[in-house]
């Protein structure tokens, strides 16, 4: 597993974290490939890890019946994928799909939560920086439903 | 300042309302231009409208330019078939400081018809590829379906010397690739924040957002050119509409370097 | 939020609130009273040494027509003070005896008033509704003609000859404006060929203010009330005692002109007359501009408070910009024929105040009154400066006086240089949420 430690260190996600609470992540930490067009967890599934990517692109998708499924986001290398597992009762809200060849690590949640419990001062700064993720998404989405490229209603 | 006539060589539908004209001037002649400059263009008993040149500026006889029909001149101009004839009056403008950005990394980002203006910049950064660091273009559209020069861009991601990310707002039927606002693609690209100049063109607000994920990049405001767009009838300084400030859109842009309209470009209604 | 629906009348006088005595009605402004000039013109000669620019003579009364004759004779189409529709405008004239003779004014925000002054000035009132612009920067003109033919499309490129004017009566303001238009049309990237022709043909014979109007601010703008440059020929109109003007040659053309009007040189009493004029003038500035860091002032504060205060008076409706003459936009309009077989581009005066001036597709970057009257008002102080060098405003006062709702630009000035009158920020609410 030590292999894991600077792979981690050099994500953006963890970049800056101390040895310590790199160690303590490599812990909880594994190794994941995924095919184009695997899913890497689907709605209503228990949500008990999340992935640092390392290469490859990720589409979250929501299934609208008639529609199939709708990507609702991209994310890719650099990003982090899932935060159901943050918070009860730990459920995916989302399809997440490949889109190829993907590498990614996945930490587990269970682990995870026991360690943050455990240590307030890891647990503070994973939540500052899932917290930065989420605000930086919701952004995206404001702008998104913005439609900027759109045509201006007439006046 | 008159128009002169150029005669419609070939039309292309990009979108569901834009189009691209290639003009070859009347009674021949051509007319050489930097990228990022624009025109007026003419269209007989209906009016006058400043679009950007979207062509090569290697090849000064064919001028191209992508229109979207938004009014009644541009949707006059968008009607236009092989053989009509439109005038037009230019080049005109400030454009991309193409020949200030040798030697250093280049990012393109474009929002939607934004593209356009972008794409001579493009052209001039390709033919003289060996003088310039990473070249990176971020494209963002709407839909898969509103994305200009489709074919265009697929040749463009196929070199190794050009990075391309392209992103849509809203993903339909069969799109495999990115899904999200273009500033979305900024914390990934690959180019050196230090050692790089940014063209940004696109909806105002699109360019708002794209200069602050920048900023958080690293890049400089003295280092990112975007291209303002306001309401235009002389382009020649005379008719006062393009006023940004103490800036005339048409004389002293319509690209501008960032820090030197900082202080206004926050200013709402201005 | 109040919309302009179409342009303003861009040639049309404004109305003002207040109406002043028909002038026509008690005979009209003919000559009488004109008391006989004290210059013995026989003993003057026409052929004497040649006048230099700088160079001060005297010229009674009467010998005002031989001036005008002089510049008829060399061309020139005379335009000068007249009375219409109860104000001063400018308008061609065809003799001396087309002066507003007697008459004064009285200005004040949203207010225009003639008085007779009870004596034969003809000079006596102060910048009427109408400035040179019209006749430089015209209100409207065709910029090209376009021909829809079997090989497609010919334009063809308005030109023709530009009038000759002689404009009479230009005041030191004016004077500025016409300056000020030079840079706009003359001395940017691109020149306007038909400003040029009509700027380069016409000869300017200023007139030293001898009364200022309750809305003149020229003093604190430092452009009157003396002319001091730009002109051909500039009077000092003496109407006490004997009539007659000292006449101050400004160029080789005006030296010409004067060689056809019988004139003596101008004497210290002649001079220290006329220079009491222009000091009474000075004096009589109803409003004052402080117009140091004014720039900085304006550029500095677009979120002032007062734009919010200012439009909520504001009708929007143009006519400070019209009666400006300084303010220059214009916009373009597409006639074509029913057979769609030609058509013409005009170009006409237009106004920041109107919703379409800043339409995009989709709608105008300026909607709200607010942000169009900070447009208006920071353009001629401020950016005008980055733009050409110099202020927009020459401190006529014609957009205190014409303005229906009376908006005085100085007030405003003061308003935004005081800080924040009725609470800065109050009621302001920002809706800046960051998540």
């Amino acid at each position: 597993m030590h292999t894991l430690e600077p792979i981690l260190a050099e994500h953006p996600f963890l970049k800056g974290l101390r040895p310590a609470q790199l160690q303590v992540l490599v812990g909880c930490a594994s190794n994941v490939r995924l095919d184009a067009g695997q899913y890497v967890f689907r709605e209503g599934e228990e949500a008990n890890r999340f992935y640092i990517l390392r290469a490859g692109r990720v589409a979250l998708e929501v299934f609208v019946p008639g529609r199939g499924p709708v990507v609702i986001e991209t994310v890719g290398e650099g990003d982090v994928l899932g935060w159901s597992w943050l918070f009860p009762p730990y459920q995916w809200h989302f399809d997440a799909r490949a889109l190829d060849l993907t590498r990614a690590i996945a930490l587990d949640g269970d682990c995870l939560r026991r360690k943050c419990e455990e240590d307030h001062d890891l647990g503070y700064e994973l939540l500052k920086r899932f917290a930065q993720v989420i605000m930086h998404r919701l952004q995206a989405t404001r702008l998104q439903l913005l439609d900027v490229y759109g045509h201006a209603p007439a006046r | 300042m008159v128009p002169r006539p150029w005669r419609v060589l070939g039309r292309r539908q990009e979108t569901r309302d834009t189009f691209t004209l290639e003009l070859e001037p009347v009674g021949g002649g051509d007319m050489r231009f930097g990228p990022g400059q624009f025109n007026m263009l003419y269209v007989f008993g209906v009016g006058e409208v400043p679009i950007s040149i979207s062509g090569d500026p290697a090849r000064p006889a064919c001028l191209v330019h992508t229109v979207r029909a938004v009014g009644s001149v541009t949707a006059a101009v968008c009607r236009l078939r092989r053989g009509d004839v439109l005038g037009v009056r230019g080049p005109f403008g400030h454009g991309w400081p193409v020949a200030e950005a040798a030697g250093e990394d280049v990012v393109i980002v474009a929002g939607g018809i934004g593209l356009a203006p972008l794409r001579p910049a493009l052209y001039h950064l390709l033919a003289a590829r060996e003088k310039y660091g990473r070249v990176v273009l971020l494209y963002g559209a709407r839909t898969p379906q509103d994305l200009l020069y489709a074919r265009e861009i697929e040749r463009w991601r196929g070199r190794f010397d050009l990075d391309v990310q392209v992103t849509v707002d809203a993903a339909t039927g069969g799109w495999r690739g990115n899904v999200g606002v273009v500033t979305t693609l900024i914390p990934g690209a690959r180019f050196d924040p230090p050692h790089a100049v940014a063209l940004i063109c696109g909806p105002e607000v699109m360019m708002r957002f794209t200069i602050r994920e920048l900023q958080a990049r690293g890049v400089g405001p003295a280092r990112m050119f975007i291209s303002m767009e306001r309401n235009m009838q002389c382009a020649l300084g005379f008719c006062g509409h393009c006023q940004f400030g103490p800036a005339f859109v048409c004389r002293d842009g319509p690209v501008f370097r960032f820090d030197r309209i900082q202080g206004m470009f926050g200013v709402r209604e201005i | 939020m109040l919309r302009v629906s179409g342009r303003p009348r861009l040639e049309a006088v404004p109305v003002p609130r207040e109406r002043g005595p028909d002038p026509r009605s008690d005979g009209g402004p003919i000559e009488a009273g004109v008391k006989p000039g004290y210059i013995d013109h026989r003993s003057v000669c026409m052929s004497g040494p040649s006048l230099q620019p700088g160079d001060r003579v005297a010229v009674g009364r009467d010998m005002l027509q031989r001036l005008f004759d002089a510049l008829r004779g060399a061309g020139y189409r005379l335009v000068g003070p007249t009375f219409r529709d109860r104000a001063v405008v400018l308008e061609e004239i065809a003799s001396a005896g087309d002066l507003p003779a007697g008459w004064g004014d009285e200005q004040d925000g949203g207010v225009y008033r003639l008085r007779q002054r009870g004596d034969g000035a003809l000079f006596g009132g102060a910048a009427g509704p109408q400035s040179w612009k019209k006749f430089l920067h015209v209100p409207a003109r065709r910029l090209w003609r376009a021909r829809r033919g079997p090989s497609g499309i010919t334009v063809e490129e308005e030109g023709g000859d530009a009038p000759r004017f002689a404009f009479i009566g230009v005041r030191a303001c004016d004077l500025h404006a016409i300056a000020i238009q030079d840079r706009v049309f003359l001395q940017g990237t691109y020149a306007d060929p038909a400003y040029r022709a009509r700027r380069e043909q016409a000869f300017l014979v200023a007139v030293n203010c001898g009364q200022a109007g309750g809305t003149c601010f020229c003093v604190s703008m430092g452009t009157g009330p003396k002319a001091t440059s730009g002109f051909d020929l500039a009077l000092t109109e003496i109407a006490d005692g004997a009539h007659r003007f000292v006449v101050e040659v400004g160029t080789a053309r005006g030296a010409e002109v004067m060689r056809e009007v019988p004139h003596r040189p101008a004497q210290a009493e002649d001079l220290a007359e006329a220079d009491a004029v222009v000091a009474r003038a000075a004096g009589q500035m109803g409003r004052a501009m402080e117009a140091s860091g004014l720039r900085d002032l304006l550029v500095t504060n677009p979120e002032h408070p007062r734009w919010e205060q200012v439009a909520a008076r504001c009708l929007t409706c143009g006519n400070c910009t019209m009666v400006c003459p300084t303010c220059f936009c214009t916009t373009v309009e597409e006639v074509s024929d029913l057979g769609g077989e030609s058509a013409e581009r005009w170009q006409r005066w237009d106004s920041c105040f109107t919703m379409d001036f800043s339409y995009l597709h989709g709608g105008s970057v300026r909607a709200s009154a607010r942000s169009r009257y900070r447009q208006w008002m920071t353009h001629k102080l401020a950016t005008w400066i980055d733009q050409f060098g110099t202020s927009g405003c020459v401190g006529c006062g014609r957009c205190i006086t014409w303005c229906p709702v009376g908006i005085d630009i100085t007030e405003e000035v003061r308003a935004i240089r005081g800080g924040a009158p009725g609470g800065a920020g109050d009621g302001e609410v920002k809706d800046d949420a960051h998540a």
